[in-house]
């Protein structure tokens, strides 16, 4: 089958590959440019697994070609601790609040709410509920997820952050 | 002293052991993308299989041809059972005694049952393969009402059993039946109803689901011919058993053979089974000499491996009319499928089901199970719970309810009244149990304190007057369900796998430095052993969790235990690990009785090292005997510090906990809304308190997905009519229900610790809780039992049966 040549930037440095044009863009990322945070849970777009963040907007590579990503500017959980290498406040807050068990989900959710958190710096527990609600967590619940967001996002805004009582 | 010297509580923080809400290890690098699962495995020249697999529930395979696929780029074999043959290995054994095809051999048996395994060079071109396969199939009539699969005429399904009388498990009535299973005294029990002045009888289904990790199973073979070795990276709960199992059925030395269980993305009970993709990669493996992946996709997973429940349970109580039950009768018709699969202790063909008399104080009960197969995927793994406990829980706390409504009782007042005292522990149940400890009437008159119990009756009641009086389309459910799971399996005496004793095992190694390394025969889905572990090892040892790394999963370095599933990895490897601690700890009391030219009986344990008793000061840490122990060992002793524990447990731990869950249903969409749900749990000693109460959140949603409407359904044709995330209900973050945990605490009196394990506990009682809801909120329109799941829609029909909707 016949190969396309593409280029894009990843976590800040531009990779290139050749690819067959159904090849999706979630086995590039894992297989070619062999970043294997991003995971895959379904394959038909329901789990959010895969999830990334292309220019700027919240993505199922699962969902995508490989092709279609020509150009953009991807960032993975690969890319998401600071600079120093330390643990970013979204990735805090997900140990602090317990909002993982087996992981699995883990990358895809915290790149879901980077992005949450972008288009709505302090949300709502509801508004953190609807925001991660194309990404599927079978272990925790929700509920100490919805925490590591709202932990997250006060220490983002330099606010102190106060547990909900149960 | 100086004001340097720590104090007692900063000694004891720094452990960061047992009862301490430690952060997990874990995390680091899963939050990073760097944990290291199946998938990320990547070998060079490493080959993809994939399966061809059956449209058809039940068809006889006339012909697969193979040409075109073998033309397609990349396609290197096709794998049939003709193919397998040739090693032996066109069926397999399962865990229940049963045999199983690997791949089709002359008929398939269920929908999407494995028929053929291409090999290539990478996963599209695997799949362009399948594509080319052509399999000439005679449909044959399904069987997919397990009501009907002891009918006389009902189509033959296992040919391979034809004349076989007998079963693993005792004699075969027909030829789609497994085996029966009966426990209790059956005329004592029926003398009972005889004379009881109350009874009912209700056929109470526990629907089919599915365990369904966010990971599907998968794995990675690779054969070594050169030396002979087998390794096999896999999604296995239980990798050591994987590895007897491939030694038993592949007749290879089981010294060659290398089991690695790497960072699992959620088992539930899913990755205890050994399936056809294994083998199959294996075999592919050894025969190209490369290695092989074989990863499942969602659809493979759902309709596959390994499904949970499909038990359907005519119940019987009996009662006096004050409500003090006094006697219980059960048969269940179990519908395991294609093959017998389930994943449970060698002798126990329904498992653990005969902990269906519950919490209560049955003088008499008899149960009796018919197995049976059909047209459906094999499984029957314990999803979440110990085997068939959640089956046996949603019986009799459907029943105790159903008991309620008959005597016009409370149903909380009923479950007290019947309680089992704490001075009956240990408590021998009818069926054959001791149960440890409980405490069962102080569990659940915290939770109705908590949320006001009696108050939610009297709204209750004045709302459903509100709704004759048509002043509402809402009715109220409050549902009250108090569970006995029985975990830990198991003792020696009455638990294995294909032989093996049900033990697990501990090892620990503490450097000269003072710190150490503990390999575990358990392994963690997601659980966070590496941090438990080490947090009981802290405080049995005095070592700071930190400086102890956990390692499970490895068959080469671990000890050999039987793995996570069950909720047996506290009761069973948490008890091993105190148990090689105490070993450690004895021989570092007397390495500091030689430093501290003592007697051993004049120390005393205080925290993190030895102290002269009445001497205070004269210590020695567990720190310094760890460098003592490479360099100035007593005489006569051998230098180094480290033991094993293989532990034998002596009965299984019995948690307990009470829930309960209020709903409100719109009669007219059969909308709900789940206002509260409180769960209280008893697992005895908490370990972390902060990994109990996720285990809690996590099992509440699956008991939530279960009970509202997560299903595997077939059509009359045998087609899985839910087999992905669009139709098979997986909650997410806007439908789940807010979580309120509470808690107890009842040492188990035989567990070196005193834990009991909770990873399961919310499921088994969560089911009962929301099902109750919904059967107490439409219990005034005149039902006593209605099905599960309960979704919207049925919702709405229960209503409209019940005349409450035009």
């Amino acid at each position: 089958m016949p190969k396309t040549h593409i280029t894009m930037k990843v976590n800040g440095a531009e990779v290139e590959g050749l690819v067959e044009s159904r090849t999706l863009l979630v086995h590039f990322i894992r297989e070619n440019l062999a970043m294997t945070g991003t995971h895959i849970g379904c394959e038909t777009t329901h789990c959010g697994a895969c999830t990334v963040d292309i220019d700027g907007m919240s993505v199922k590579s699962c969902t995508m070609f490989a092709v279609q990503a020509q150009g953009s500017d991807i960032t993975t959980i690969e890319g998401m601790a600071n600079a120093d290498g330390s643990l970013s406040a979204l990735q805090e807050g997900f140990r602090m609040m317990h909002g993982l068990q087996c992981g699995f989900c883990t990358p895809g959710m915290i790149m879901r709410a980077h992005r949450l958190l972008k288009e709505n710096p302090q949300p709502t527990e509801d508004e953190v509920r609807m925001g991660i609600s194309g990404n599927i967590c079978r272990c925790t619940g929700y509920q100490n997820i919805v925490k590591a967001i709202q932990y997250a996002a006060a220490k983002i805004n330099g606010v102190e952050f106060r547990e909900a009582a149960e | 002293m100086n004001d340097m010297t720590p104090t007692r509580e900063q000694r004891e923080a720094k452990l960061e052991g047992m009862g301490c809400k430690r952060k997990r290890v874990e995390d680091i690098r899963f939050t990073q993308g760097k944990g290291n699962y199946v998938d990320d495995v990547k070998l060079p020249g490493m080959l993809h299989g994939d399966f061809v697999r059956s449209p058809h529930a039940h068809a006889r395979v006339k012909k697969i041809d193979d040409t075109e696929a073998l033309k397609v780029p990349g396609v290197l074999a096709v794998i049939t059972a003709e193919t397998l043959k040739t090693v032996n290995l066109a069926w397999m054994p399962t865990l229940a005694g049963d045999v199983q095809m690997v791949l089709a051999d002359g008929k398939v048996l269920f929908q999407n049952q494995e028929v053929a395994f291409v090999v290539a060079t990478d996963r599209y071109a695997a799949d362009d393969g399948i594509n080319k396969v052509v399999v000439e199939y005679e449909p044959l009539p399904p069987l997919i009402d397990p009501f009907k699969a002891m009918d006389k005429d009902a189509p033959v399904l296992r040919e391979d059993l034809a004349g076989k009388t007998t079963g693993a498990h005792g004699p075969r009535k027909h030829h789609n039946h497994i085996f029966e299973w009966t426990v209790g005294d059956k005329d004592l029990t029926d003398a009972a109803f005889r004379k009881a002045e109350v009874t009912f009888k209700e056929m109470i289904s526990y629907h089919r689901t599915h365990p369904s990790p966010l990971e599907t199973c998968q794995c990675v073979c690779s054969f070594d011919k050169i030396r002979g070795e087998l390794t096999i990276w896999g999604t296995f709960q239980a990798p050591h058993v994987i590895r007897t199992v491939v030694a038993l059925i592949a007749k290879l030395p089981e010294q060659k053979i290398h089991v690695i269980s790497p960072d699992i993305g959620g088992g539930f009970g899913n990755k205890v089974g050994a399936y056809p993709g294994y083998i199959c990669a294996a075999v592919a493996s050894i025969v190209t000499g490369k290695p092989v992946k074989w990863v499942e996709d969602r659809i493979e997973n759902l309709t596959a491996t390994s499904f949970a429940r499909d038990y359907h349970m005519t119940t019987e109580i009996a009662s006096t009319k004050e409500g003090k039950v006094t006697g219980l009768r059960v048969h269940v018709l179990a519908d395991h499928g294609a093959f017998d699969a389930c994943a449970d202790p060698s002798k126990w063909p329904a498992g653990f089901f005969n902990i269906v008399t519950g919490s209560y104080d049955f003088p008499t009960a008899h149960l009796s199970v018919d197995g049976i197969y059909t047209n459906k995927a094999p499984g029957g793994v314990a999803y979440r719970c110990s085997f068939r406990v959640t089956e046996a829980a949603y019986c009799i706390e459907r029943a105790m309810d159903i008991l309620a409504q008959k005597l016009g009782m409370d149903p909380a007042e009923l479950r007290l009244k019947n309680f089992i005292k704490p001075e009956q522990f240990p408590y021998h149940s009818a069926l054959g149990w001791e149960y440890d400890s409980g405490d069962y009437a102080t569990a659940m008159k915290k939770a109705m304190e908590t949320v006001k119990y009696s108050e939610l009756r009297k709204e209750q009641s004045a709302l459903r007057e509100a709704f004759k009086r048509g002043e509402t389309r809402e009715i109220m459910g409050v549902g009250v369900s108090f569970f006995t799971e029985i975990v830990g399996a198991g003792p020696s005496k009455n638990c294995d796998i294909l032989g093996i004793a049900m033990f697990d095992s501990c090892e620990i190694r503490l450097h000269p430095t003072g710190a150490g390394i503990a390999r575990v025969g358990s392994k963690s889905q997601g659980q966070g052993h590496e941090t438990t572990w080490a947090q009981i090892i802290a405080t049995e040892i005095g070592i700071p969790a930190d400086d102890i790394m956990v390692e499970e999963g490895n068959t080469d370095t671990a000890p050999y235990g039987l793995g996570t599933y069950g909720s047996r990895s506290t009761p069973v490897a948490g008890a091993a690990i105190a148990m090689a601690a105490r070993k450690i700890k004895a021989k570092a009391q007397m390495i500091a009785a030689y430093k501290l030219e003592v007697h051993e009986d004049d120390l005393e344990w205080d925290i993190d090292g030895f102290r002269v008793k009445g001497l205070p000061e004269k210590t020695m840490s567990m720190k310094d005997i760890c460098w003592a122990a490479y360099n100035s060992v007593p005489p006569g002793m051998e230098p180094g510090l480290e033991a094993v524990s293989y532990y034998d447990p002596p009965n299984m731990t019995y948690p307990f906990g009470a829930y309960i869950c209020v709903m409100n249903i719109d009669v007219d969409t059969g909308v709900y809304k789940v206002r509260r749900f409180y769960a209280l749990d008893d697992c005895g000693t908490r370990i972390n308190p902060m990994i109990i109460e996720g285990q809690v959140h996590g099992g509440l949603t699956e008991a939530f997905a279960i009970a509202m409407g997560q299903e595997i359904r077939y059509d009359a044709d045998g087609n899985v009519v839910t087999g992905s995330f669009m139709d098979f209900f997986m909650p997410t973050a806007v439908e789940t229900p807010h979580w309120e945990t509470d808690f107890t605490v009842t040492p188990s009196p035989h567990h070196p610790i005193g834990a009991k394990g909770v990873g399961e506990s919310p499921n088994v009682g969560g089911v009962p809780a929301f099902s109750n809801a919904v059967n107490d909120a439409f219990s005034f329109l005149g039902s006593t039992h209605i099905q599960m799941p309960h979704d919207y829609w049925r919702n709405w029909k229960a209503a409209k049966d019940l005349g409450a909707v035009a």
